[in-house]
């Protein structure tokens, strides 16, 4: 499947990517309202590491056996289809956060703007790519299939 | 706290009700200019900080920020402008030479823009370069003076052995911009562009690294009076050789890198300690004469068995006619001279605003005295300094060059805005650095990319105009200035140039 790729050597660690994964993931999709006027605020689902010099997007690595699942006692953790992205249900979400805790990269975020829910990147269902890729101004990030 | 007297260049501007925090200009500005403050959950801008690259215009997702002149201004006269009176201030508070980057920023006559191009009417027809093939290549290196051919059984063999020759899919190369000087994501654009392009690119004095070999048969190798990461594999990679003696941003003066821009990686590739200053000397200690000269060409040409074509850049000055007369007879197969508005990543602003001749100028008398000597045909003339756009390109052919080196024309294409700090290291956008953080920011492909769309535009520009004049080779334009005309030209000017003014 696709997935989103870092290329650290390039990344700016602007964080762009993550302004504009809240405004994809906003009721009005307009970054102004998403950030100054839209309540609740989507956290962003792709999150800049940076150490020194050394920075790159992380996200969801949407894992073939991922722990997320196996993790989750509610089933708002799943698979969309057998080779599908791992998506995340808010309604089912308890905030139990068991995904957090198991996660290897750290790529669940809690979410308590409302209720107690995990964050998680999407890649940005039913768009050609994702928002983050789409807008990293120096193409650092890229929506590839390397098996 | 002393504070200073000069007032800030830039005013920045936040649109409030825009700006969303997100603190991208906080983190894109090298220069600090903008601080975020969480308790109040602000962004604030210092704009004494700001160097007007506008970087963070840029990358502002929102369009909430606008850099402009400072709109309050020093009490001006017509002697004492507000410039003047910064410079004081700046060198009454530092006690330094005043640094700068960049070309030559002064208003001195833009010759190129005084001089128009003929396009055929009725008498001659004009070429459409789409329907028609269209000639630009280019080959730089010595002429012979004449050809010796042998006919056997009616088959022609040439006798004259040709010396090495460049070959330029047009006549347009990149400049020496140095390893040190600017980034090594920067060197790799113009390297692989170069490369794809088939033209050339030029080390500079800062030695070539070892990740640019593999671009370097479109590589001219500088040697300069500082020999800076010059030794045998160097020398033989390149496709030629060019000797620095000087520089149209600094001419008489060697180059300067500041030891904060002394990194590992351009610490082993110049050879020197990390963090040292790379001083070069003001002139080659080897060279002091045409005649010192003639030998560094020759051990050079030795060295590398004669298989590649050695370059001389000068600055152009003065009596550069004269100089270039004894290059040629020096040896050196192409003549390279670099105008007043010749650019560079660092160098004391009385030099570079204030020493050196027009290329246009330059071009002219170098080709005119080399003809009426007899030996144009010897050396290859390439011109430097200033080329903005492929109409200056085409009137510095016509008015004698073989090719043009353009240098900030490419950083430009790569992203440069022009703001003349290269000097301070600290370039937001990835190009005159060799700090970490902001090399990152100059994706090389995307580089590459932009320098390839450049040339390309410039070759069919090129083309349309050559097409226009009813010339379907560059090399029928070459010294061709009965294609040129005057305008608003002095008759000395024009004396010089060798053109005739419009109307006659």
């Amino acid at each position: 499947m696709k997935r989103v790729y870092a290329k650290e050597e390039i990344c700016a660690g602007c964080r762009l990517c993550e302004v504009w994964c809240v405004v994809a993931h906003s009721k009005s999709g307009d970054i102004v309202k998403a950030f100054n006027s839209e309540f609740p605020r989507p956290l962003p689902r792709v999150m800049v590491e940076e150490a020194g010099p050394f920075s790159f997007a992380l996200q969801c690595r949407h894992c073939m056996e991922p722990p997320c699942i196996e993790a989750c006692m509610t089933g708002a953790m799943f698979r969309d289809g057998a080779e599908g992205p791992v998506l995340h249900d808010p309604e089912q979400c308890v905030g139990c956060w068991m995904c957090v805790m198991v996660c290897p990269y750290g790529a669940i975020a809690r979410d308590v703007t409302i209720k107690k829910i995990a964050s998680k990147c999407d890649l940005c269902q039913g768009e050609e790519e994702p928002s983050c890729v789409a807008h990293c101004p120096n193409e650092a990030l890229v929506f590839e299939d390397r098996g | 706290m002393r504070f200073s007297y000069a007032l800030p260049e830039f005013l920045v501007e936040r649109d409030l009700e825009r700006c969303i925090r997100c603190k991208v200009c906080v983190r894109q500005c090298a220069f600090e200019a903008h601080c975020y403050d969480e308790e109040t959950d602000t962004v604030s801008v210092d704009s004494s900080k700001c160097v007007g690259c506008l970087r963070c215009v840029t990358m502002c997702p929102t369009s909430a920020l606008i850099v402009r002149q400072n709109p309050t201004s020093f009490k001006e006269n017509a002697s004492w402008t507000g410039r003047a009176i910064k410079d004081i201030f700046k060198q009454a508070e530092t006690g330094g030479v005043l640094l700068t980057g960049m070309g030559n920023d002064r208003p001195y006559p833009i010759y190129w823009d005084h001089i128009l191009l003929n396009a055929s009417q009725v008498t001659n027809p004009s070429i459409d370069p789409l329907r028609e093939p269209m000639e630009l290549k280019t080959y730089l290196g010595s002429k012979p003076d004449r050809l010796d051919i042998k006919k056997e059984n009616g088959k022609l063999t040439l006798k004259t052995r040709l010396a090495p020759q460049l070959e330029l899919r047009m006549p347009v190369m990149f400049s020496a911009l140095s390893y040190g000087a600017i980034s090594l994501n920067a060197s790799k654009a113009l390297a692989s562009a170069a490369k794809e392009f088939g033209t050339y690119c030029n080390t500079g004095e800062g030695g070539l690294h070892r990740d640019l070999f593999q671009y370097a048969d479109r590589t001219i190798v500088q040697c300069a009076s500082g020999r800076f990461g010059v030794y045998r594999d160097y020398l033989q990679a390149g496709a030629a050789i060019e000797i620095k003696i000087g520089q149209g941003a600094k001419p008489g003066i060697g180059g300067h890198l500041p030891g904060e821009k002394v990194s590992e990686e351009v610490s082993k590739t110049r050879m020197i300690p990390v963090g040292t200053d790379a001083l070069s000397p003001a002139p080659h200690h080897d060279i002091y004469s045409i005649e010192d000269l003639r030998q560094l060409i020759y051990a050079l040409k030795e060295a590398t068995r004669y298989e590649k074509p050695v370059s001389v850049k000068i600055a152009a000055v003065h009596n550069a006619a004269a100089i270039a007369s004894g290059m040629v007879r020096a040896g050196a197969d192409i003549i390279a001279l670099d105008g007043l508005r010749g650019s560079t990543g660092a160098a004391p602003t009385r030099i570079r605003n204030n020493v050196g001749i027009p290329i246009e100028l330059a071009i002219a008398s170098v080709d005119r005295r080399l003809r009426e000597e007899g030996i144009r045909q010897r050396a290859s003339l390439v011109a430097a300094g200033g080329f903005r756009n492929s109409a200056d390109v085409v009137k510095a052919i016509a008015l004698g060059a073989d090719a043009v080196y353009i240098g900030t024309s490419a950083l430009v294409a790569m992203g440069c805005h022009v703001c003349q700090i290269c000097y301070t290291g600290k370039c937001n956008w990835g190009i005159a650095t060799q700090d970490p953080y902001l090399e990152k920011r100059l994706n090389p492909e995307i580089a590459k990319e932009r320098l390839l769309n450049l040339l390309r535009a410039w070759e069919h520009e090129i083309k349309e105009m050559l097409g226009g004049m009813g010339i379907n080779a560059i090399e029928s334009l070459r010294g061709n200035r009965l294609h040129l005309r005057g305008v608003g030209l002095s008759d000395t000017d024009l004396d010089i140039l060798g053109i005739l003014p419009a109307g006659r």
